[in-house]
């Protein structure tokens, strides 16, 4: 053989391996069998084909081995039914990276839709979870859930009926989510003890709350920080909470527009938000009690600009923590709340520290005050000197914008390939 | 023995044949495992489960419940390959080319059982494979199942109370579940040193794994070896059986770098944090498995601790472990029930 035909042989190898193999699978009575086979000797580089039509699948199923693209027909034409489910704690855990998952939809399985733990890489496209009979606190936990993994792309799903969030991020970084709808969870969309989100172009509406940022104590990874939020609509958010009890998110108000929880570098733009019966932003600090020595309660450095804010807040929740700060502050709150906790010596010495305040500015507010404080440590120890604020000079820092967040999966930039 | 001559004898072994002879060190590298059980040589005698004079049998003191399932442990070391040095800590180091095996069985109700499946870690050069072979009817093969199985069965509870039981054979994935390392990879769980330091008859079980050339040595203060309480054997104090029920049931995942650790719950012995043990812990994602309990252990009230909720439910949505049963392991929830009253003082 000579050099060139060899040169020729070697790139026709090359490509046929980047091709991959290709499994496809069919409705029917071996399709769970056969499909979680495949799912198993599925090698990096091949492809699983689930073709139109819905399969009745009893056990939870699994991917481990890295780079498997898993692709249906569409998210409402490939449908992997866990109604009849029995087995497993999710419908699909994936546990390897650069896994690649497309049109096709999951739904009704009796824990979480789909999991993806500890790894680096996941691409969920046009994917939709659903939980079919609507809100229900016996419906599963979380659509999609990326948990500390590198490098999370979502774009084009949709998520309903969650009772936490339809799409939630946790313990993760890198992670871009876009062009998606939640609707019917009690999170729309949660990102949570997280680094680096762009989270843009989405819709949320029908959840009890639309967006949530979130950060809890107690995790291996925690202190949620540099999140970018923009060009979001989140509206008429109004579903009663169904998460059962024990459940943090449990404490979100029916009509939450957006709710940042003890993140700092949160920037939230570009937004359109309406129509939520409670409140368009709240900025809390985390609100339970926590044994942690390294976890921070207190948001820092939220900034908030150019969003337009219909109106909202007609009809509050009447839960522990929405009469609260509807007590602390009036009815209809204003477009965004700040608790106003903070470290006890900070509120009686010096306020909030230096460089860790809020900046909101240039939004459009088409009804109702722009920002209130709630100064709510008042309201609970002291209420008599209680003295809540709708000035601005709580939220009146100057922060440059964030940059972007690049997600790549398989070795390459999500924005330079196509799904 | 050089090491040609050993090179020589492998390979006048692999001559030999028939299956049964030898445990067959090919098949046992081989990417993908022979179809039937019985082509790898690790049984003698199929129908009668006799291991192969180079398999040995061994017990753990904390078993993991499964349905009530009867288990077979073996393992099996290459002579070649040598003894896994000792070690206090983790599980044994066995070398490449070992096997562990582990039978499920169920009584058959006249005297004998009825296997349900074998399923074989291999130790290749790759790293550890799991693979579950389903036994046949006859009782005398067992054919591997890639993708596990669903089998509708019986159980006989200790009390003599029989439960239908909806018996999954794990596949690899599922293995992997809970036999995962920090580092991601596959990996045994059972035979720690902790775990194998029982009294058996004639002696301590260690001593008879070094003399089948299993283990390389021993220390000679034998008392200097570390055991895991029995959680079954009431003479061992209560906080101490039920957390070697929660280390054995619950610690393989929940534990820092394992499956469950995003929850932040570890359930393994050597987790000494208060928090992290479950106790007066919020729950982080647990959905409708919280049961509407806002901690995991709620010292001295097991009818508000998450734990004990998830431990004494079969819904997949909410119990745990999440795999590996279908049913209620009533004394293990009996005593955790006792284990959490006690830590309310």
């Amino acid at each position: 053989m000579n050099r060139h035909i060899a040169a020729v042989a070697a790139i026709l190898w090359a490509q046929s391996a980047i091709a991959g193999n290709e499994f496809h699978i069919f409705p029917g009575d071996a399709a769970e069998e056969q499909l979680q086979e495949a799912l198993i000797l599925a090698e990096p580089g091949d492809t699983i084909i689930l073709a139109d039509g819905v399969y009745d699948i009893r056990n939870g199923l699994s991917l481990d081995n890295p780079d498997v693209t898993i692709v249906g027909a569409g998210m409402d034409r490939s449908i992997l039914s866990f109604k009849n489910q029995s087995g497993g704690a999710e419908g699909l855990l994936i546990t390897a990276g650069g896994a690649i998952l497309k049109d096709f939809a999951v739904e009704d399985t009796k824990g979480d839709a789909i999991k993806i733990k500890g790894v680096d890489g996941i691409a969920i496209v046009r994917v939709r979870t659903e939980w079919t009979n609507g809100p229900d606190e016996n419906n599963g936990s979380y659509g999609l859930y990326p948990v500390q993994t590198k490098n999370v792309y979502i774009d084009g799903s949709v998520a309903i009926g969650a009772s936490d969030a339809g799409i939630y991020i946790g313990q993760s970084e890198n992670i871009i989510v876009r062009n998606s709808r939640g609707e019917f969870n009690v999170a729309g969309l949660e990102i949570e003890n997280s680094y680096y989100a762009d989270v843009y172009a989405n819709e949320l509406t029908n959840n009890t709350g639309g967006i949530l940022i979130f950060d809890l104590p107690n995790l291996p990874q925690q202190g949620g920080h540099t999140i970018r939020v923009f060009d979001n609509k989140s509206y008429a958010n109004n579903t009663d909470n169904f998460a059962p009890q024990g459940n943090i998110v449990g404490l979100v108000p029916r009509g939450t527009g957006m709710l940042i929880m003890a993140n700092r570098d949160v920037e939230v733009f570009g937004n359109d938000m309406r129509n939520n019966d409670t409140v368009n932003v709240a900025i809390m600090s985390y609100v339970e009690k926590f044994k942690d020595e390294n976890y921070d309660p207190t948001p820092k450095r939220i900034h908030i600009h150019d969003n337009v804010f219909g109106a909202s807040g007609g009809n509050p929740d009447t839960s522990e923590f929405a009469e609260i700060v509807t007590g602390a502050l009036g009815t209809p709150l204003p477009n965004i709340i700040w608790d106003g906790v903070m470290p006890l010596p900070n509120f009686f010495l010096w306020g909030i520290e230096e460089g860790g305040r809020h900046s909101v500015h240039d939004n459009v507010y088409e009804a109702n005050s722009p920002f209130g404080n709630a100064n709510l440590i008042m309201y609970i120890v002291a209420r008599w000197l209680h003295n809540p604020s709708l000035s601005m000079k709580d939220a009146s820092e100057t922060y440059p914008s964030l940059g972007p967040v690049s997600v790549v999966i398989r070795g390459v930039d999500v924005n330079d390939q196509t799904f | 023995m050089t090491r040609r001559s050993k090179a020589l004898a492998a390979a006048l072994a692999l001559l030999a044949g028939p299956v049964g002879a030898e445990v067959n060190d090919t098949a046992l590298a081989a990417a993908r495992p022979p179809a039937n059980l019985s082509e790898i040589g690790l049984f003698d005698d199929m129908a009668a489960m006799t291991p192969n004079s180079s398999v040995v049998p061994y017990t753990i003191s904390a078993p993991l419940f499964t349905d009530y399932a009867l288990k077979y442990r073996f393992v099996y070391v290459p002579a070649s390959a040598g003894p896994a040095a000792y070690q206090g800590e983790d599980v044994l180091d066995l070398p490449v080319g070992s096997v562990l095996v582990k039978t499920f069985a169920y009584p058959d109700g006249a005297g004998g059982i009825h296997r349900v499946e074998t399923r074989l870690l291999i130790h290749q050069e790759a790293g550890w494979k799991a693979w579950p072979y389903v036994w046949n009817e006859a009782q005398d093969e067992a054919e591997l199942k890639v993708a596990g199985k669903d089998l509708a069965l019986t159980a006989t509870r200790p009390d003599g109370s029989t439960v239908d039981v909806a018996y999954h054979v794990p596949n690899v994935n599922q293995c992997k579940g809970c036999h995962v390392g920090t580092d991601g990879a596959l990996r045994p769980i059972g035979p720690k040193v902790r775990n194998l330091n029982l009294a058996e008859e004639g002696g301590n079980q260690l001593d008879r794994l070094l003399a089948a050339g299993i283990i390389a040595e021993l220390p000679a203060d034998r008392g200097s070896i570390p055991a895991t309480p029995t959680f079954t054997d009431e003479a061992v104090p209560l906080e101490a059986r039920g957390r070697a029920y929660l280390d054995a049931n619950c610690g393989h995942c929940h534990a820092p770098g394992r499956p469950a650790d995003t929850s932040g719950l570890y359930l393994n012995w050597e987790e000494d944090r208060e928090i992290h043990r479950g106790i007066m812990k919020p729950p982080v994602a647990a959905g409708r498995g919280s049961g509407g309990f806002a901690y995991d252990i709620v010292p001295g009230d097991p009818d508000h601790s998450i734990l004990l909720y998830r431990l004494d439910s079969t819904d997949p949505g909410i119990m745990m472990p999440e795999i590996g049963r279908s049913t209620i392991d009533q004394a293990g929830v009996a005593l955790i029930r006792a284990y959490i009253q006690l830590l309310g003082g």
